[in-house]
């Protein structure tokens, strides 16, 4: 068990795991994280908290999950490399599990363009490979990426996205299995409504490392009111998320 | 120019000859001074052309189909993003083909370093920005990754 997060647990044990998508308020009031996490709270295992998604501002993603610990809710940090660079990062990463985050999805983002601030700068210091290597470095070998030791290793479990729907549509599972090498525990996807794509990529992605588990995203159940709108949201936002 | 540049073995071949021939000068090749300078130039200039360099001094081309990884707009490094448009174009320049399709496509016409896609890369060095990467494969400051990274 690397971090001993609910998630990890479910998914380990081999059991159907649901993750669902928290779009983070436009708010300084962490009541607006507790009203949008309790609708999805009783139907998932673990709630991500999207970075900045769309390049779009919001509350950030570590203010988001540290009130959802706090709440007792089972949160995945989205961190992308768009806005910070490895210095932020890694900070970010400490803070967060030091606020008793477990799981951690590694992702590139989008692009500035996209989002309700063109003209920013994009970061991309370092890409969600080299994302996913550094937080595993912080956690198997206790060390920053550059050398120095850490008093204490966060214990996380680390995430990966895939896109199997888009081009180069042959490389993606091989592209999966550099992210496995790279640290991925689990896996997440984009929406899924191509499903025999989706059958090609698991057919590929077999015979290669495989990951720990692999969580294709699913539409959630029909009955669920306003946790599904969030979710749908979220989710329509994120096809490109990079 | 886009012959050449969707026949990756040929630039590859380009890049052993060179190779060897600064092979025999390697001891003029230091960082900075005037030969610094002088390579920076004549790199800017023939890989500007050839890849649309963008001089970021730690050249990875063979891991890349020859495709230089950093004119995609994100700068990555190891793959692409999930953004790819449908038309196999990049989600941020909607009129340029993914650097990553591309690299994809020409890896496989290289026979000895194709699979060098498959490996993971460390994070740039940016320091090196704007330095010749010539200079910088022969003193091993291209391979330096950060401390961290080296490390078993």
């Amino acid at each position: 068990m690397r971090s001993g997060s609910r998630l990890e647990k479910a998914l380990r044990a081999g059991r159907f795991a649901v993750t669902a998508e928290l779009n983070p308020p436009d708010s300084a009031d962490p009541q607006a994280v507790y009203d949008r996490a309790i609708v999805l709270a009783s139907v998932c295992d673990g709630i991500n908290a999207t970075d900045a998604s769309g390049a779009n501002v919001h509350m950030s993603s570590v203010g988001v999950c540290a009130l959802l610990t706090r709440a007792g809710y089972e949160p995945v940090l989205q961190v992308s490399c768009r806005d910070k660079n490895r210095i932020a990062i890694q900070g970010d990463l400490l803070g967060a599990a030091a606020m008793g985050v477990r799981n951690v999805l590694c992702l590139t983002g989008d692009g500035v363009g996209t989002g309700d601030h063109p003209e920013a700068k994009p970061v991309f210091d370092i890409d969600s490979m080299q994302l996913l290597r550094m937080a595993r470095m912080l956690r198997d070998e206790a060390r920053f990426l550059s050398g120095r030791k850490l008093d204490a290793a966060p214990r996380l479990f680390l995430g990966a996205a895939s896109n199997p729907f888009v081009p180069p549509y042959d490389y993606r599972a091989l592209h999966l299995g550099k992210k496995v090498e790279a640290g991925a525990d689990f896996v997440q996807t984009q929406f899924c409504f191509d499903v025999p794509r989706l059958r090609q990529f698991m057919a590929c992605a077999q015979p290669g490392p495989a990951p720990k588990s692999f969580h294709p995203c699913r539409r959630r159940p029909a009955a669920l009111g306003q946790g599904r709108r969030v979710d749908a949201h979220a989710c329509a936002r994120r096809r490109h998320p990079g | 120019m886009r012959f050449l540049q969707n026949h990756p073995q040929l630039l590859a071949q380009a890049y052993n000859l060179t190779r060897r021939a600064l092979l025999l000068v390697r001891g003029w090749l230091q960082p900075g001074g005037r030969m610094q300078r002088a390579f920076v130039a004549v790199e800017a200039v023939s890989k500007g052309a050839l890849f649309d360099c963008r001089m970021c001094g730690q050249c990875v081309l063979h891991s890349t189909g020859m495709t230089c990884p950093m004119t995609c707009p994100k700068n990555l490094r190891n793959g692409p993003c999930g953004g790819v448009r449908l038309n196999g174009n990049c989600e941020i320049l909607p009129d340029m083909p993914c650097v990553w399709v591309l690299a994809w496509e020409r890896s496989k016409l290289l026979p000895v370093y194709g699979s060098q896609i498959l490996h993971v890369l460390p994070p740039l060095d940016r320091r090196l920005e704007g330095s010749s990467a010539w200079i910088n494969d022969f003193s091993g400051a291209a391979d330096r990754a950060a401390a961290g990274w080296q490390l078993p």
